[in-house]
């Protein structure tokens, strides 16, 4: 039965419209008590539905492990946005449409996971990016924020169109737009110059979902601009989107070929970028922006390494980097007064202000670092030895001399939660919104120590697309 | 799961500190917090006595446990004990009672907090030595990191934020290349199972940049001379007990990791560095002496004499001798044990006289008689007097040296005669010196006091009386990583005669090639 297949893409599309529903209905207000309820429901449902294989549409969406393990990333990414969400009850924006037109680019992203046509593809990308340039500019009466969703929107549309003209020369060259008939030919550069030019410029529209180097300049400004929770959304489930595409895409290649060259270089200039851009920020988004730039490198090791292993690291660790970015982003929105952007001041004292979120938010950072016992640790072991067995030594090199790097500025937050001092009052959080946090965290700490179940569910995904 | 024993005694003391620090964030009463800390640290103990039961020729792993971690990768939860780590884990026990103890009342702020770090910080130090899998190792070496920021950043004194990031920079940056290493012997090796790795040989070219990536982790833990400047900031900041921690376990990760892997793993290009890391061993000695010398900060001035300490066990180690190396683990145990206890004291000190400062703390002498015996004991320990631990250590390193070269002997003894000068103007100093600030009220050791530093004093007694039954204990284990590096050296044909550029071209015994199994997975 397909509706059974479809069982998680269809509970998240009955779910938005619940909450159109409610928009135009006059009980706008009640929507923040059954939202994360149904989320939750909804990662249970995907959790259930990870073993359904299937193929519908003609091939052009497909059921596998590897669509079925990013579904259950992506549901789980949402409940949490919708958690911090319902923390906010008295924001005014937290109307039903926000979280309709969240839910609907979650939505686009879930299909983007089953695409295996490029056109598909395509369709699913903008269906998860129109809903995203609608909702940065809301921030109130904010400027900051129009100014976020006109970058958003500018960029995207160029990068799209990059994407586009990309799309017309694979489909010149290569008269198919299935992923499955694509991988059955050579990729190349002698033997197809036409389709690697195409798809390197089709990839483009990944890299800047990503915000990956040079395509990553919207990212710190966007999420400066954008509301905290809408940040918090934009810097980690739009990536798994981009990560799901990019897994498939690339067990195209093989290795040492041009394009897998691209991926490396790309990604040792992304993280270094990143990481020496975010030690001068004071802002903490837009650290976390310029980290999440970083990050995107890192997931480079295991696309650029190719192999089974590579591409079950590189889906491991986008997983664990919406867990420990969505947990710092928790802490970042709890602690922000009216809505407005927390600095790193704002951090000061945290550890008397609210030991709850200042122990989530240590976890968090030192898991952003890759320190162990984290998923960040495993997510970055795997990904190392994964890019260090196919030969791409130095990039191993510049990743771990990175990590070097970028742990000034995570333990900067730490330092200024656990060792600056403030006169601030207390924050009032609720036991609920710290207890969530919590589970966070220790989701964040218990992926570290016990990584196997995760790892093995990634890697039968993985092993499917190389068989 | 593999045991030679049935009960997992390592799992044990690693787990039960962290099950604790779990149950310590539901205690409320400080004084149960302190108990409960306490209680865990004297089972902790109590459990080590298991321990004694390791038989010094029997298997060279003993008390192993193993269970599969990531079966994909190869990662196990694997531990065991030899020779080489068995005295480190019985000092990480014996330290957290003793740390608990001597903050009884030099803590006072954040105590649930502070004992939390304290379990974690046992837990993660025992692990460490325990491991026999290279991620674990890893795991354990990185996440002790941060209950000791946090012990020298919450608790520490008034530089504590400038002084604990510039420890947790150093240190972290250092071990993200070993991170690459481990990575990288996995692909050569096959393995992380460290007894699986030290079976094989590798390709010089390889040992060279494997020993590099390691060597530069462990010698910023040690810390050997270049690398030293962390040091000194973190003891003077951190709490008694976290400099305690600092100087009696941490320290002795760096040297562990030399002995553990670098000469068994890569021993072609140990002996290839092994004069710069002489020679920058006695750097440390005679350079850690003199700035101790200079140095009016009584924590300074002991921090200091560490980073002479441990130039003598990386001496030692470096030197390739039975005797080289058993000094040098020798020095390791004493150099906890004294440096322990000097620091104790000195947060005793500091307690009644709220200053580090010689001049604050002159002419104790007459007010404090007992306190005096055992800083003295602990000083003249400090600077080797015969009869003491580190006499011991510190003549089979010299013995070890005057055998590799006359002139290594030659170089280090000084170092010897340094400790022994500011050793003793401190001493002079705080015993004799003209009282400038003591006041009656200082009061002499408290019971609690005795109990803290009682242990260490008789350890000091016991070990410079006879250390043949310790010494016993490590010899075959030294033994095995001597014969191991020397048959792997012989096979890959390396002697002295040999140029390096020759030797960049040797072929190893069994790397595997491009076409291994491990290698097999293509896109």
């Amino acid at each position: 039965m397909i509706t059974t297949k479809l069982l998680p893409e269809l509970w998240l599309l009955a779910t938005i419209s619940a909450l159109f529903v409610a928009s135009v209905s006059g009980r706008k207000r009640s929507v923040l008590s059954w939202l994360p309820v149904a989320a939750i429901i909804g990662v249970v449902i995907t959790a259930l539905s990870l073993g359904v294989r299937g193929e519908i549409l003609f091939g052009a969406y497909r059921l596998d492990g590897l669509s079925q393990f990013f579904k259950l990333a992506i549901a789980a990414g949402f409940a949490i946005v919708a958690g911090i969400g319902a923390g906010k009850r008295d924001s005014e924006d937290f109307s039903p449409d926000y979280f309709m037109l969240l839910g609907i680019s979650a939505w686009g992203l879930m299909l983007l996971a089953s695409s295996v046509e490029l056109i598909t593809l395509y369709l699913a990308l903008e269906l998860s990016s129109y809903s995203l340039y609608a909702l940065i500019p809301i921030r109130g009466k904010d400027r900051r924020a129009a100014e976020a969703g006109i970058k958003y929107i500018m960029f995207g549309s160029a990068v799209t169109a990059a994407a586009l003209f990309g799309l017309s020369y694979i489909m010149a060259a290569k008269h198919t737009t299935y992923l499955a008939a694509l991988a059955s030919s050579s990729w190349s550069f002698s033997s197809a110059p036409l389709a690697v030019i195409g798809l390197t410029l089709f990839l483009a529209g990944f890299f800047y979902k990503l915000a990956l180097f040079p395509f990553h300049f919207w990212c710190p400004d966007v999420y400066q601009g954008a509301k905290n929770e809408t940040a918090a959304y934009v810097a980690t489930i739009p990536k798994l989107g981009a990560v799901v595409v990019l897994v498939r895409l690339a067990a195209l290649f093989t290795h040492g070929m041009e394009v897998t060259n691209l991926f490396a270089v790309l990604g040792a200039l992304s993280m270094t970028g990143g990481n020496l851009a975010a030690l001068v920020q004071r802002d903490l988004k837009r650290l976390l922006g310029y980290s999440s730039v970083a990050h995107a490198g890192y997931v480079m090791l295991g696309l650029a390494a190719g192999s089974a292993a590579g591409l079950t690291a590189a889906s491991f660790y986008s997983l664990a980097y919406i867990l420990m970015n969505l947990a710092c982003f928790y802490v970042v929105c709890a602690i922000s007064k009216d809505g407005e952007n927390p600095t790193l001041d704002d951090l000061n004292g945290l550890y008397r202000r609210g030991p709850g979120l200042a122990m989530i938010l240590a976890v968090a950072a030192f898991a952003l670092v890759g320190l162990p016992p984290t998923a960040g640790f495993t997510g970055k072991l795997f990904l190392l030895s994964a890019a260090w067995d196919q030969g791409y030594h130095w990039f191993v090199i510049v990743a771990v001399l990175n990590t070097a790097i970028s742990i000034y500025y995570y333990l900067g937050m730490v330092r200024h939660a656990y060792t600056g001092q403030s006169e601030a009052p207390a924050l009032t959080v609720s036991k609920g919104y710290i207890a969530f946090g919590g589970v966070l965290a220790m989701v964040v700490l218990l992926v570290g120590i016990l990584p196997a179940p995760l790892y093995d569910l990634a890697a039968r995904a993985a092993a499917a697309l190389h068989p | 799961m593999t045991m030679q024993f049935g009960f997992p005694v390592l799992t044990t003391l690693i787990f039960l500190p962290l099950m604790a620090a779990g149950v310590l964030l539901f205690v409320r009463q400080e004084r149960t917090m302190r108990l409960l800390t306490m209680v865990v640290g004297v089972l902790e103990c109590l459990l080590c006595l298991r321990l004694f039961s390791y038989s010094p020729h029997g298997a060279a792993f003993q008390f192993v446990e193993k269970v599969n971690w990531v079966p994909a990768l190869g990662m196990s939860y694997h531990l065991g004990l030899d020779g080489l780590s068995l005295y480190m884990v019985l000092l990480t026990a014996l330290m957290l009672p003793l740390c608990v103890l001597g903050s009884w009342t030099y803590i006072s702020t954040r105590i649930k907090e502070f004992h939390f770090c304290l379990l974690l910080m046992t837990s993660a130090c025992i692990g460490v030595f325990a491991a026999l899998d290279f991620v674990l190792f890893y795991v354990f070496w990185e996440a002790m990191l941060v209950p000791m920021y946090l012990l020298i950043a919450v608790w520490g004194g008034p530089r504590r934020r400038y002084a604990s990031i510039k420890f947790f920079l150093y240190t972290l940056a250092g071990s993200t290349l070993l991170l690459a290493a481990i990575v990288a012997f996995r692909q050569v090796g096959g393995s992380f199972s460290i007894p699986e790795l030290l079976e094989k040989s590798y390709s010089f070219k390889f040992q060279i940049w494997a020993f590099v990536a390691m060597a530069l982790a462990f010698a910023i833990k040690v810390p050997m001379f270049p690398f030293h400047t962390w040091l000194p900031a973190a003891h003077v900041e951190a709490p008694a007990a976290g400099s305690v921690l600092l100087a009696a376990i941490l320290l002795k990760m760096g040297t562990y990791g030399f002995l553990r892997f670098c000469l068994p793993l890569t021993p072609a290009a140990s002996v290839v560095a092994a004069p710069v890391m002489i020679a920058l061993s006695i750097a440390s000695i005679i350079y850690g002496g003199c700035i101790a010398l200079g140095q009016t900060d009584i924590k300074k001035l002991i921090a200091y004499s560490s980073v002479g300490h441990m130039g003598f066990v990386t001496l030692g180690i470096f030197l390739f001798s039975v005797s080289g190396i058993s000094g040098a683990i020798l020095q390791m145990l004493n150099h906890g044990i004294t440096t322990g206890g000097l620091f104790m004291m000195v947060g005793l000190l500091y307690e009644r006289s709220h200053s580090r400062e010689i001049l604050d703390n002159q002419g104790l002498g007459k007010h404090m008689p007992a306190f005096m015996f055992l800083l003295g004991l602990f000083s003249f320990s400090s600077l080797a007097f015969p009869g003491t631990n580190s006499f011991v250590g510190e003549i089979l390193v010299l013995v070890g040296a005057f055998k590799g070269s006359v002139w290594i002997g030659f170089l280090a003894v000084p170092g010897a005669m340094l400790a022994a000068a500011y050793m003793l103007r401190l001493l002079q100093r705080v015993t004799w010196g003209a009282p400038t600030s003591f006041k009656p009220s200082w009061w002499d050791l408290k019971p609690r006091e005795w109990a803290t530093l009682l242990p260490l004093a008789v350890l000091v007694f016991y070990i410079g009386l006879a250390p043949s039954l310790a010494i016993k204990t490590i010899e075959p284990s030294i033994e095995r990583v001597l014969t191991t590096m020397k048959s792997k050296n012989m096979a890959m044909g390396i002697s002295e005669d040999r140029h390096l550029a020759q030797r960049l071209h040797l072929p190893a015994l069994t790397v595997p090639g491009d076409r291994d199994p491990i290698q097999k997975e293509r896109p």
